[in-house]
């Protein structure tokens, strides 16, 4: 049958290098915007960072970007069923005494 | 029926019938695990959503004790790890048995690396009492009754650092396998799955510091000051 | 009785011989088959505590046991059956053994890790066991924190261990069955040309995949909470105990349905196979198997409604847990639109299909009752849910798991079982089974609380039926354990095909060679194509 060959692409050790400076100079701003006060956005910038971050390793990295269809459905459905336990733990913790429980 | 007998390179299992259809179900087999992983991870960071959520302050105060320096360039260095892992499935694709080896063993240094300042940091943390359920328990900053918020912090950084360094540990077990086995000739254009495999491995739980670092020594670490 | 060429004729059980042959196996048969031992073990060993348990609640006294034993009878009944038992039973046995064979594959996609899989789940039924000999364990099978982190003096290390490892076996089942019915199908063996029971396998792995790691990192969580006393559900630190139970059901909900889809695609099997025709709305009762397991992950909340929850999350669970009946009711009301005008024979795996069918019924309306909020709060650990879960998990998934295995043991084995004794022991079970559980229901309704050895007087009448019920039930289960191994000896050498089904595993000799066919089959209908096999046989005839 075919040659994994075919299938394999070869990235170049440029693209490799660029994405690692991009992940360390990343690194470095996110610890350094630590030290800002911006209110909520602190939780936001540094989880988008981290989220930046991630893509890059995944997709480059981790090959996602070359990958069929159903391992990025995989990596989607892993993550979509993160966001439902994160989701559905916080619809209590978020909600805890909005609603009188009767008698109490 | 397919050929019982694999050479040494090209090790062709009895129930698949291409090279390609194994390779493809290592590495699908591989991103499965993976998502498993996520969920255990994630277990844990409902933990920390819930109760960082409960009581910001304390954790905010509990975030800026740790070194932030030491956790941005421990990061850096994990991410080094990355890349020479990423070289080292590269140097499979490309059939450059040498360059297996090399960039496999460069991985294990700088896994070796961000273990031994992990260990540096824990140990830092036995020093200055901030162990969960010990009665020296102190937080310098958190009131008395407080206390107990700041120990759910360090319960959940113990916890969530542990665990990734175990995936490590075991990350490392697997790296020197690969080396013993490239360093035979293992491995070739053809058949380099192990270390592709390995290599999504490690770069996974590197994702998984990607986010401890921010959740644990940044997220509002300036009002903690 | 046997021919000289029929013995001759090579398969997996003689293919080799010896200890070593059978635990160092990387054949998904004789895997299955190793499981099969394991399980039945497992089976036995709960069962001695459920017979306890309804010896002890014969009588309103607590007389026969102390309260402290009793605590560990109930809980050790549960981890016997559920971790080692049920959710193995149909996945692990019948599904390692058929599941490459249904979509023609030579083994699963990764034979070692299968058997890696087994050994895993003996260490750690193991350790489970060694805390039942040492002393037992009694948090109830759920581990609710702070009693299972702090108070508890029992073997609750030992046990979660054990549970724990086990988690890695069913992880890396449904990890292999994923790969496997990804990348492994035959020629022409398309999504939709695949037998249900693979679908139900497939589904169930998802929920394997997907829900057992959260169980593994609770487990951790309080193994570091009670060992290294790191609190994260302790509440003198400001911990939440609330949050343990969430973690805990976001797999132990979805674990009811890793016990129960396996069987609903064993009935699929079956009841197409009894009637002659193919399932009504395939597509559809595949499908369905999908979505209960989604499904199964947005309900977990309505375990909590009288835990602490906040009353929000409590209307939130309750209005998701509605959407299970779906799915759920598409496949009774599917089952029962096959059988209509379809040439029905009542062999003991259709017996065992319509108890299924019957009994998951009963047991999936009361879970309706469970799931509304204000019915929930007057029963919430009473024995009406107590008999709602049995009738889910023995009455659902054993049903299925013994129709499969009857439906299945003359491939497995190559003998047939003897079909009087089997059609006694069903309806033995059917009766038993509504005798122990029934009363249980009205128990609960009156106010019985369960995990609890003393009730008032005038609960014992319920009581006692319940227990002469559940005598019934041991004997219903004891007939099938000594005709089936009767039957390896003295059992009629069973054809290829003896219920002239449809599905791929009756077109290989029974038992089936060691690659499972002489050669990859080819196959260019759908699952249940009953309409062109009897056209075929008009033709011929």
């Amino acid at each position: 049958m075919s040659d994994p060959q075919e299938h394999t692409h070869i990235d170049s050790v440029g693209t490799y290098v660029k994405i690692l400076l991009a992940l360390l100079v990343a690194t470095g701003v996110t610890t350094a915007v630590s030290r800002l006060d911006l209110g909520a956005f602190n939780t936001v910038v540094a989880l988008s960072i981290a989220s930046a971050k991630m893509l890059l390793v995944a997709l480059f990295f981790m090959h996602i970007r070359h990958s069929n269809k159903l391992t990025k459905l995989v990596v989607v459905g892993g993550l979509l069923w993160l966001a439902i336990l994160l989701l559905l733990t916080m619809t209590d913790f978020a909600t805890r005494g909005i609603i009188g429980v009767p008698g109490k | 029926m397919a050929d019982h007998a694999h050479t040494e390179t090209l090790a062709l299992r009895v129930q698949f019938d291409t090279e390609a259809q194994q390779k493809d179900a290592s590495t699908l087999g591989m991103w499965i695990f993976l998502i498993t992983e996520i969920m255990f991870f994630g277990g844990m960071f409902a933990v920390y959503t819930v109760y960082r959520n409960w009581y910001p302050e304390v954790f905010a105060i509990a975030s800026s004790s740790l070194n932030e320096v030491i956790g941005a360039l421990n990061t850096g260095v994990l991410l080094l790890s990355s890349f020479t892992m990423v070289m080292a499935v590269r140097a499979g694709q490309l059939g450059q048995r040498k360059a297996i080896v090399m960039f496999l063993i460069l991985t294990l240094l700088f896994g070796g690396i961000f273990l031994g300042v992990k260990a540096y940091e824990w140990n830092e943390k036995f020093e200055e009492h901030h162990i969960p359920g010990q009665a020296a328990f102190h937080l310098e900053g958190v009131a008395p009754g407080d206390q107990g918020h700041a120990q759910l912090f360090f319960s959940i950084y113990f916890a969530m650092t542990g665990l990734h360094a175990l995936h490590m540990v075991i990350g490392v077990g697997i790296l020197l396998t690969l080396i013993v086995q490239a360093n035979k000739g293992r491995f070739s254009a053809s058949y380099y799955t192990p270390v592709d495999v390995a290599g999504l491995y490690w770069h996974f739980v590197d994702v998984i510091w990607i986010f401890l670092f921010p959740l644990l020594y940044l997220i509002d670490r300036h009002l903690g000051k | 009785m046997i021919t000289a060429a029929a013995q001759e004729r090579e398969h997996y059980l003689n293919a080799s011989y010896g200890l070593k042959s059978w635990l160092l196996t990387k054949d998904h048969k004789r895997i299955g088959l190793l499981y099969l031992f394991t399980i039945t073990l497992f089976f036995f060993i709960g069962g001695a505590f459920a017979t306890l348990i309804r010896i002890e609640l014969l009588t309103p006294q607590g007389n026969l046991v102390s309260s402290e034993t009793y605590n560990k009878l109930f809980t050790m009944h549960a981890v016997a059956m559920i971790f080692f038992f049920l959710i193995p039973s149909i996945p692990a046995v019948l599904g390692n053994f058929f599941l490459p064979i249904m979509i023609g594959a030579r083994d699963l996609a990764f034979p070692k890790l299968n058997l890696l899989s087994w050994y895993l789940l003996v260490i750690g039924g193991a350790f489970s066991l060694f805390a039942m000999i040492a002393g037992g364990v009694d948090t109830g099978w759920t581990f609710y924190t702070p009693y299972s982190t702090t108070y508890s003096n029992s073997w609750v290390i030992a046990t979660a261990l054990g549970i724990f490892i086990a988690g890695f076996s069913s992880i890396l089942t449904g990890l292999n069955f994923i790969v496997t019915v990804h990348r492994m199908r035959a020629p022409g063996m398309t999504w939709f040309r695949m037998p249900l029971f693979v679908w139900a396998n497939y589904a169930t792995s998802l929920i394997q995949v997907l829900g057992t790691p959260v169980l593994a990192v609770t487990i951790v969580l309080l193994f570091v909470e009670r060992v290294f006393h790191l609190g994260i559900f302790d509440p003198a630190r400001g911990g939440d105990p609330v949050l343990f139970q969430h973690l805990f059901w976001f797999y132990s909900h979805p674990a009811v349905y890793i016990m129960v889809l396996p069987s609903m695609g064993v009935v699929s099997e079956i009841i197409s196979t009894f009637s002659r025709k193919a399932i009504f709305g395939y597509r559809i009762v595949a499908f369905s198997s999908v979505a209960i397991a989604v499904l199964g992950f947005l309900v977990w909340g309505h375990h909590l409604f009288v835990s602490g929850q906040s009353l929000y999350a409590g209307m939130v669970f309750s209005f998701l847990s509605y959407f299970v009946a779906i799915p759920s009711a598409i496949k009774v009301f599917n089952w029962t639109a096959t059988l209509y005008r379809g040439s029905i024979s009542l062999q003991t795996p259709m017996l065992y299909a319509f108890g299924f069918i019957g009994l998951f019924t009963i047991g999936g309306l009361t879970g309706l009752f469970l799931a509304a909020l204000g019915m929930d709060i007057h029963v919430t650990d009473t024995y009406f849910v107590v008999a709602h879960f049995h009738y889910i998990m023995v009455g659902g998934a054993l049903m299925g798991y013994l129709g499969g295995m009857h439906f299945w043991w003359p491939k497995i084995t190559g003998r047939m079982y003897p079909e009087g004794w089997a059609k006694l022991s069903a309806l033995v079970i059917f009766l038993g089974f509504n005798l122990t559980f029934f009363p249980q229901f009205i128990l609960g309704y009156l106010g019985m609380p369960r995990r609890y050895h003393l009730y008032p007087e005038e609960f014992q009448v319920l009581n006692v039926l319940s227990t002469a019920g559940a005598s019934v039930l041991a004997v219903g289960y004891a007939i099938p354990m000594i005709y089936f191994i009767w039957s390896l000896r003295y059992g009629k050498v069973a054809p290829a095909n003896p219920w002239g089904a449809t599905g791929l595993e009756w077109k290989t000799s029974s038992p089936p060679p060691v690659h499972n066919f002489d050669e990859t089959p080819v196959v260019t209908r759908g699952a249940y194509d009953y309409a062109s096999l009897m056209a075929e046989e008009v033709e011929v005839g």
